[in-house]
């Protein structure tokens, strides 16, 4: 793909403007009760070398079995990033020695993919988007884990996630800033969590990334690359790439070359540093896994998946935008996270859209965000905060009182209107009693009521005031238009 | 295509086989008598035929996504020469 130079995101060098580019393979670990080729448990946090059957400790003899809800997860994915299903695909065994590797190869895909070419949209800011190629995604085994400070000598194998099927989805190297690269990871992520064939969560290492990195100077051919193995957050990946764009530029201005290369960042230090001892291990003698035949299947079961696909990110935004009448911003947030998205949809409905936006977004996003809960966890159901926007928009409440409200059923639940009535918190709706309260304010300080008529400003004053002995139970607008008329403005 | 003793040393290295030194001569005359086959091989004409994944014609067999294995360590871990709290234990490999 041609993508036009952006003179922002250039890196400044000592000999002129560098280019950096990107390109990623994302390991998503597929969602499926059982692994790629065998019947033992993904569960996550097991006992060691629990979720472990002999397929999976490669004992002799052993045969692998595909999964087939794998397949589909595969396939799936494939549907949401508008790429080229392959009917046909072909499992080879990548070869290499590691204790975590049981069988001395990884039973992978490398000449015909499940998954070929597609494409994502990314938001990089609000007003700035981007799409990202997509070059392939193929099914894969995960290896075990190593553990190595445990004991001095020697290292301790686990093998529970041995065989678990992930997918390695591989971008063009279409990204151009640390910025784009981690908007894009960071839309994978809800892609795959919205069509449900990865939990994306980073933290157990279900979504990690491999980085290419080279600059160039502007039109130049391609610089030589290398690779960042294994980040796994997403600031961590907007990290390497900064160090590692720059340590490439220093080497290169100091009249040095790029030795392509695979490489670990050390969030500690903030580098990234040489693997050297993985180098010769790239000679991966690929070659079909004569137990395994062609992975096959038929258009008609491609079409029945893409039938039952859930609304993606970008439609529901579109959506949210049409139907609600939100910013494209508002929108972007809200379908950031798909129970977000139902949660404000449960609030939205036959509602008025903006308000319950601003609700969602800004108190209980807000509140939620300062406690460190997400929405599964929220206090205040959906509909709680439906019923709050009732009473705001039928003008029972008023907003001040609104997260007055919202505060008390976060603590104590219950229902909106009940507690607002059992609690005499109705917005006053009596002129009377209001006009009461102002006149009675008004004539407490005839003084500043004076200045008033000159100074705007202190009408706030006196809004404040009336709001205070109404216990905030009177409607601003009102008070403010009743003050006026009572002080003698416009 | 032949190789070279320097490439059935790296091979044999990849596939950690240890190999005496003077077995490297006999091992790379096998080994180019196994090319020279192959490149006999090539002579034949295969345009238009489709390479062979099986020999009976059949679909690849699936299982369904359910939990029916594992949950035997003691098993798994049998014929480790080194064990501890089921955990594998090796030499130690680090980065």
């Amino acid at each position: 793909m041609n993508i036009a130079v952006n003179p922002k995101k250039l890196i400044k060098g000592a000999t002129g403007d560098w280019e950096v580019v990107i390109g990623l393979e994302i390991h998503a670990q597929v969602n499926s009760r059982a692994k790629l080729f065998s019947g033992s448990s993904t569960a996550f946090g097991a006992e060691p070398n629990s979720h472990v059957s002999l397929v999976d400790a490669a004992m002799p003899g052993m045969l692998p079995v595909i999964n087939s809800e794998c397949v589909a997860q595969a396939i799936r994915t494939g549907l949401g990033l508008k790429a080229q299903v392959n009917l046909r695909s072909v499992f080879d065994r990548k070869n290499y020695f590691y204790p975590d590797l049981p069988q001395g190869y990884q039973i992978s895909q490398f000449k015909y993919p499940i998954i070929g070419e597609g494409e994502v949209l990314v938001d990089v800011t609000p007003d700035e988007t981007i799409t990202v190629g997509i070059e392939r995604l193929h099914l894969e085994q995960d290896a075990g884990k190593s553990i190595h400070d445990l004991d001095p000598h020697n290292s301790y194998v686990d093998l529970n996630r041995s065989g678990v099927a992930l997918m390695e989805i591989v971008s063009k190297p279409d990204l151009r800033s640390s910025e784009e690269a981690k908007a894009y990871v960071s839309k994978m992520r809800t892609i795959l969590r919205y069509l449900g064939t990865c939990d994306g969560d980073m933290e157990k290492g279900n979504l990690r990334a491999d980085v290419n990195v080279s600059v160039r100077k502007i039109g130049d051919e391609l610089g030589t690359r290398c690779e960042i193995k294994n980040v796994n957050s997403i600031r961590f990946i907007g990290q390497a790439i900064e160090y590692e764009a720059r340590r490439q530029i220093g080497i290169i201005e100091d009249g040095g070359k790029i030795i392509q290369e695979t490489r670990l960042y050390d969030p500690a230090k903030g580098e990234t540093r040489s693997m050297r001892s993985k180098e010769e291990a790239h000679d991966y003698r690929y070659f079909p896994d004569p137990d395994l035949l062609p992975l096959e299947f038929t258009q008609s079961y491609v079409d029945e998946l893409n039938a039952a696909l859930p609304e993606l990110p970008d439609a529901k935004k579109a959506r949210f935008i049409a139907e609600y009448k939100l910013s494209p911003y508002d929108a972007m947030v809200l379908t950031l996270e798909h129970e977000n998205a139902d949660y404000y949809e449960a609030v939205a409905k036959s509602r008025d859209g903006k308000i319950s936006a601003n609700w969602v977004i800004n108190e209980l996003f807000g509140r939620l965000n300062k406690e460190g809960r997400d929405i599964n966890t929220s206090p205040v159901s959906a509909e709680q905060l439906g019923g709050i926007v009732d009473l705001i928009t039928e003008n029972i409440i008023s907003g001040k009182i609104a997260k007055d409200l919202f505060e008390i059923i976060w603590v104590e639940g219950g229902n909106p209107r009940e507690i607002v009535k059992a609690r005499c918190m109705e917005q006053v709706t009596d002129l009377g009693a209001i006009q009461k309260i102002v006149d009675e304010v008004v004539a407490a300080h005839p003084d500043k009521a004076e200045q008033a008529k000159t100074k705007h400003g202190m009408l706030g004053f006196f809004v404040g005031m009336v709001m205070k002995a109404s216990g905030g139970k009177a409607n601003p607008a009102t008070v403010s238009d009743m003050l006026k008329a009572k002080i003698g403005l416009e | 295509m032949s190789v070279d003793q320097a490439t059935v040393k790296k091979i044999a290295r990849l596939a950690r086989v240890s190999v005496e030194e003077s077995a490297i001569p006999v091992l790379q005359t096998e080994l180019n008598a196994i090319f020279g086959f192959i490149e006999q091989l090539k002579e034949v004409d295969v345009n238009g035929v489709e390479p062979m994944t099986s020999v009976v014609k059949m679909q690849i067999k699936q299982r369904e996504d359910i939990v029916n294995d594992g949950e035997d360590a003691a098993r798994v871990l049998a014929n480790a020469p080194v064990r501890e709290d089921n955990f594998y234990v090796v030499p130690k490999v680090v980065e």
